[in-house]
Formats: C-alpha cells, sequence, structure tokens
C-alpha cells in the first residue's frame, strides 16, 4: 500500500497537479499554502491568537463559504426559472418535487438568510475586538458596503418566487423609496422641485419607480430584479470581497494586540 | 397554572415594558458584567430556553408564529447573539483582569507564538464548513422553502411584512414617518458605521476583547446592535400581526383587534392645551414650538455640552468629530425620545407639516 501511494506520488501526472510532498514538514507546508491558488488567500503563518474560535468566530469565512454556497445553489437554480410574470411562480411552484436533488432551492433560501446573520455577527465581532482600528479603518469600510450588498442580494432575491410573500414584502420594502426627501414623490421637498405648477418629481418618475421599474411591483421590477440579483449585485460583491481579503493580509492579517 | 403563565408572558412582551425590560437587562449585564460572564448563566439560559420551547411548543398560537420556515433564521439569531456577546464579554472580563494584574491580554500572550496555516487554520475552517454543510442540507430536507398563492396585486395580506432582516426598520414607523424610518435613519446608519473607524480615537482595545478600556464604545455598540436592531427584528417578526397590531406570544392573530390612535401633535398641546387658542393657519407658525425645540436639539446642544458636561471628549476629539460625533448620536437618540413621548404623552408628531409631507 505504501509503495503504491508512492509510486502514484512519483508519477508526472500527479506532480505537475502538486509541487510539493506531504504537508508534515515546514518545507512542504510552506509550499502547500503558497502553491495552492485558494490556500494562498492566506499567509503562510498566522499568528495563534489570531485563529482561534473563540476571537474570529469564524463569521467572516463562514460569510464567504455561504456566497459560495449561493453562487453554485444559485447557478442551478437559473436552470431552471424564468423571470417573468407568467412562468416564474410556477417554475418555483415545481421545483422540489420535479427538480433531481430538489433541496437546491431550500438550500439556496436558508444559505440566504444564514448568511445575513453572519455578516451581522462578522461586524459586531469586528467592532468588539476594536478591528476597525488603525490600520483597518478602509477595510472596515469596505466591510460596511459589502453588508449593504449582502442585505440588498436578500432583498433582490426576495422578489423572484413572485407569490404573495414575496410581492408584498418589496412592495413593503419599496415604499420607503416615495419617502425619500426630495426624490420620491411623498417625500419632503419633493413638491418643492416644480415649475409653473409642473411637478418635476411624481409617481411615475421618483426614486421609487426607478427602483421598480413601474408605478407597483409589477414584471419591471421582476426582471430588474433578477438581473441584479442574479448578475449585477453578485459582481460587485466579488470584487469588494477580493479587495477586503486582500486588505486583511495587506493589514497586517487577522488583529491582534500591538 | 399554564394559563395564567402564558397571560404573564403575553403582558411581559408588550413593546413598551419588552423594551424598557430588555435595556434593563442589558444595563444589568454590562454592570455586573463580573457576574454575567460566568459560565453558568450560558447553562442556565439554554436549558431553560429548550424547557421554555418544548413547553410552548404544545400551544397552537405560539407554534404557529415560531415554526413558520422564514422564522426559523431568527430562532438561530436570537440564540447566536445571545451567547456570542455572552462569550466576547467573558473574554472582555477575563482579560480585564489580566491588565489589572499587570499581565498581557490573552491575545497578546498567544500572539507571540506563530504557527502554520496548514495545518492548524486550514483544520478549523474545514471542519467549520463541514459542519455548516451538515446543518444547510438537513434544515433544506426538514423544511420547506415557503411559497405561497401567486402574486395579486388586488389582495393585500394583513399583515403585510418586509423581509425580516428590515422588520426592525418596519418596526420604527409606528414611531416615525416613512422618510425618516425608510430612508433617513438607514442612511445615517450606514454613513455612520462608515464613520466608526475616524471618530473612535481610543488607541486602546485594538486587536483583543476588553471593555474597561472603551466602555463607551463597547455599550454603545451593544446598545445599537442588541438592543435597537437584533430587538427591533425580534420584535417585528413575533410579535407584530395584523394592522401591525401587538400580539403576545401565546396570543391569538385575531384580524379585528382594534388599537385606539388617540395620538396629538405638539402643536395641539402647545396652542390649544397650554394657551387655549385655536391651531394657527400658517404652518410655520403652528409648528414653531416643534421647529424650535428641533432647532435647539440639533443646533445648540452639542455646543453646549461640547463647553460642559463633554469638555473634556471635545478637548479629546476636536471640533470637526465632536461635532459629527454628536450629530449622528442626536438622530439616533432620537428614536428612544419619540418612543417614550409616544408611550407617555401620546405625542405624534414633534413637528407635523402634511402639507409638504414634513412630519417629525
Ligand atoms: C460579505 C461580507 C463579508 C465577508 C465575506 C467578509 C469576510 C472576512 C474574512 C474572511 C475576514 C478574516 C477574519 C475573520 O474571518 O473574521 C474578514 C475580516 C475583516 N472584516 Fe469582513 N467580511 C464581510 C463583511 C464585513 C463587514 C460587514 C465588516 C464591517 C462592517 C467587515 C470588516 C472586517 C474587518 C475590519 C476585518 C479585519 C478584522 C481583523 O483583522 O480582525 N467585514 N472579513
Amino acid at each position: 500500500m505504501q509503495k503504491l501511494l508512492q509510486a502514484v506520488r512519483n508519477t508526472q501526472l500527479w506532480r505537475s497537479v502538486f509541487r510539493h510532498g506531504y504537508p508534515d514538514t515546514p518545507r512542504n507546508r510552506t509550499l502547500a499554502v503558497l502553491s495552492n491558488t485558494f490556500l494562498h488567500l492566506h499567509p503562510v503563518k498566522v499568528r495563534r491568537s489570531g485563529i482561534r474560535l473563540s476571537y474570529t468566530w469564524c463569521m467572516g469565512g463562514l460569510t464567504f463559504f455561504l456566497f459560495l454556497v449561493e453562487t453554485i445553489t444559485g447557478l442551478l437554480l437559473m436552470f431552471y426559472y424564468r423571470p417573468t410574470a407568467e412562468y416564474a411562480y410556477q417554475d418555483i411552484f415545481g421545483m422540489r418535487e420535479h427538480v433531481p436533488l430538489g433541496i437546491m432551492r431550500e438550500l439556496h433560501r436558508w444559505a440566504a438568510h444564514m448568511m445575513v446573520i453572519t455578516v451581522w455577527l462578522h461586524m459586531y465581532r469586528v467592532f468588539l475586538t476594536g478591528s476597525y482600528k488603525p490600520p483597518r479603518e478602509f477595510n472596515w469600510n469596505v466591510g460596511v458596503i459589502l453588508l449593504v450588498l449582502t442585505l440588498l442580494l436578500s432583498f433582490t432575491g426576495y422578489l423572484l418566487p413572485w407569490d404573495q410573500l414575496a410581492v408584498w414584502a418589496i412592495t413593503v420594502g419599496s415604499n420607503m423609496a416615495r419617502a425619500t426627501p426630495f426624490l420620491g414623490h411623498e417625500g419632503p421637498g419633493a413638491s418643492l422641485l416644480s415649475f409653473g405648477g409642473l411637478n418635476f418629481v411624481h409617481a411615475g418618475d421618483d426614486a421609487r419607480f426607478g427602483l421598480l421599474a413601474g408605478r407597483f411591483v409589477g414584471e419591471g421590477a421582476l426582471l430588474r430584479f433578477y438581473v441584479l440579483h442574479c448578475v449585477g449585485l453578485p459582481l460587485a460583491a466579488a470584487t469588494l470581497m477580493a479587495i477586503h481579503f486582500w486588505r486583511v493580509r495587506k493589514d497586517g492579517g487577522i488583529s491582534g494586540p500591538l | 397554572m399554564g394559563e395564567s403563565l402564558k397571560a404573564a408572558i403575553d403582558w411581559l412582551f408588550q413593546p413598551t415594558i419588552y423594551f424598557l425590560g430588555s435595556a434593563a437587562l442589558l444595563a444589568a449585564v454590562l454592570y455586573f458584567r463580573k457576574i454575567f460572564s460566568r459560565p453558568i448563566w450560558m447553562v442556565l439560559f439554554f436549558s431553560l430556553g429548550s424547557v421554555f420551547l418544548v413547553w410552548a411548543l404544545g400551544d397552537p398560537d405560539f407554534k404557529k408564529i415560531m415554526t413558520k420556515p422564514d422564522n426559523v433564521p431568527i430562532v438561530i439569531l436570537l440564540a447566536s447573539v445571545i451567547f456570542l456577546s455572552w462569550l466576547a464579554l467573558r473574554q472582555a472580563v477575563l482579560n480585564d483582569e489580566r491588565t489589572k494584574r499587570g499581565e498581557p491580554t490573552l491575545e497578546a500572550e498567544l500572539g507571540r507564538k506563530k504557527v502554520f496555516t496548514w495545518p492548524d487554520l486550514v483544520y478549523t475552517e474545514f471542519i467549520c464548513i463541514i459542519l455548516f454543510t451538515a446543518l444547510l442540507v438537513i434544515w433544506s430536507i426538514e423544511v420547506a422553502a415557503p411559497i405561497e398563492e401567486p402574486a395579486a396585486s388586488a389582495r393585500t395580506p394583513n399583515p403585510s411584512k418586509a423581509p425580516w432582516y428590515f422588520l426592525g426598520l418596519q418596526e420604527l414607523l409606528v414611531y416615525f414617518d416613512p422618510w425618516i424610518a425608510g430612508v433617513v435613519l438607514p442612511g445615517l446608519m450606514i454613513v455612520g458605521l462608515c464613520a466608526i473607524p475616524y471618530l473612535d480615537t481610543n488607541p486602546k482595545g485594538n486587536g483583543y476583547y476588553t471593555f474597561n478600556e472603551r466602555p463607551f464604545a463597547v455599550s454603545f455598540f451593544w446598545v445599537g446592535f442588541i438592543l435597537f436592531w437584533v430587538s427591533f427584528v425580534i420584535l417585528g417578526t413575533f410579535l407584530r400581526g395584523p394592522n401591525w397590531s401587538f400580539f403576545g406570544p401565546f396570543e391569538y392573530w385575531d384580524l379585528h383587534k382594534l388599537e385606539p390612535l388617540v395620538n396629538v401633535d405638539l402643536a395641539t398641546y402647545f396652542w390649544v392645551d397650554l394657551l387655549g387658542t385655536p391651531r394657527p393657519d400658517n404652518p410655520l407658525v403652528r409648528e414653531a414650538p416643534g421647529l424650535l425645540a428641533l432647532l435647539g436639539y440639533f443646533l445648540v446642544l452639542p455646543p453646549l455640552l461640547g463647553k460642559t458636561l463633554l469638555r473634556k471628549l471635545f478637548a479629546q476629539m476636536g471640533f470637526m468629530r465632536f461635532n459629527i460625533f454628536m450629530h449622528f448620536l442626536l438622530w439616533f437618540g432620537l428614536i428612544p425620545m419619540k418612543m417614550l413621548a409616544r408611550w407617555i404623552f401620546n405625542l405624534k408628531y414633534i413637528v407635523g407639516i402634511p402639507e409638504w409631507f414634513f412630519n417629525v
């Protein structure tokens, strides 16, 4: 057995993939991290204090993991879902029964809820350990934008099942935009923006209209939310995550006493 | 016995008592943190909590609201916030004791040593991922994602609720108009979060848990996150029913429950009750008392406090930081003040100019 393993490890095929021996020596452990695209997000060595579960709660890592789960399950869902008022509901309705591995929708929904929770808890941890203090001010700000993006991802996804729950939750949520100062037709100051009795800001062009592509949650809103949910927001979030992780490294790794 | 206990719990959870009680509890936990950071509290919380859940789920109304598929994560949120807050507090207390004895913090002691990412970090991550994957798969098999009737724009469900993570903001709609609760306050929250690293000039407590070295910052975040965010989400999810009326956890969601609306504007209090004259027609004159109060609150209070009570803080932060910080703080303070004013005086608006959609 040992010999067989040894033989496999000596094939050109194996050695073309793994450029180091079994990671049980300092040299090989270093190479294991450095030569792996994903592991090299990490430094080779880390402070013992920073990797304790009771310090980071692993919440940032879990948020990222859940984002990956969302990407994979979301991709699978896109094969079965058509974002039109005609099909959206029935595509979702039959999902659990008609599709092989029918728990994709469940995985996607529950992981999304968990991601909102883990991102809050991650922020809570970062605050309580004072990790936003210099030199990590900028990364905290990147984090705040990621928090907003996570909530927007969840919010846009909430509409897609196109059932009563979805449509009314988005209606309640987006009604707020109507009251935006100056930009919403029921917001303070909007009536000042008029010219000769002609209102510039009305229900047909205000902030809510821009969000929903209409005066109410209709097919335009569905398409708009779908595109944002599946393309726009994930791209933005992934880009910011890359910046976020890069900065964690550049700011000296996971925070610890100076 | 069972019924009167349920009635007592329903009574305890009405918004005023729920909010004031949580605030008092939070203050007590932070003040007596040495006592509350003992492990026994978590043992008590989780064992009593489980016993309570098992007992309470026997009640049909309680079961109905707790086991709605989308509400499961909120139970997880509640448990993890309580546990992790305790964990953070415990480490803070232990570190503060070490510092008092002149020893380095736990993080500083462990931080001297560096370990290899492979295997020390990689296997922690690996185990976390495995556990979470298992949790998600089991959860997904057990609980089907909700799908209700197809969308119909003519039939408004009652209650209509925003997604659960926005229910804290929806709860604020009880006290404020949408332009404040839905636009200004969330906007300020995001900007305020971004501003935190630039406003907090205290160099201590960077990279380890502590309470004594930054008591205000930690208390502030506890209050903001636990009391005004998480607890409002829970209130909005479990305790608000049709017409956004309050319902105790064991109460049936009666569509016809009516709560009398007897709220009165500040202008009415001033002109009618105090001066005995009718309300003036010109909105600016009518609302002058409220407008003056707000102007005083936002423009006079910061310099006044900076010269007196908060002189030290002002000197520490400098003019710009101090004023920006005060304005965030005052906006935040508007929330509990309006809540209290509503509960005590039935105050509707401090300034109410519906003509311009300008109601505060
Ligand atoms: C999609 C959302 C996010 C992801 C995937 C993410 C991921 C991570 C990861 C993996 C780390 C390494 C340490 C750890 O696991 O705790 C980290 C650190 C950090 N995160 Fe995030 N994060 C997110 C959102 C946020 C938010 C909302 C904030 C704050 C408002 C934030 C602020 C920070 C800061 C300041 C650090 C450095 C902390 C330290 O060095 O101890 N992040 N993040």
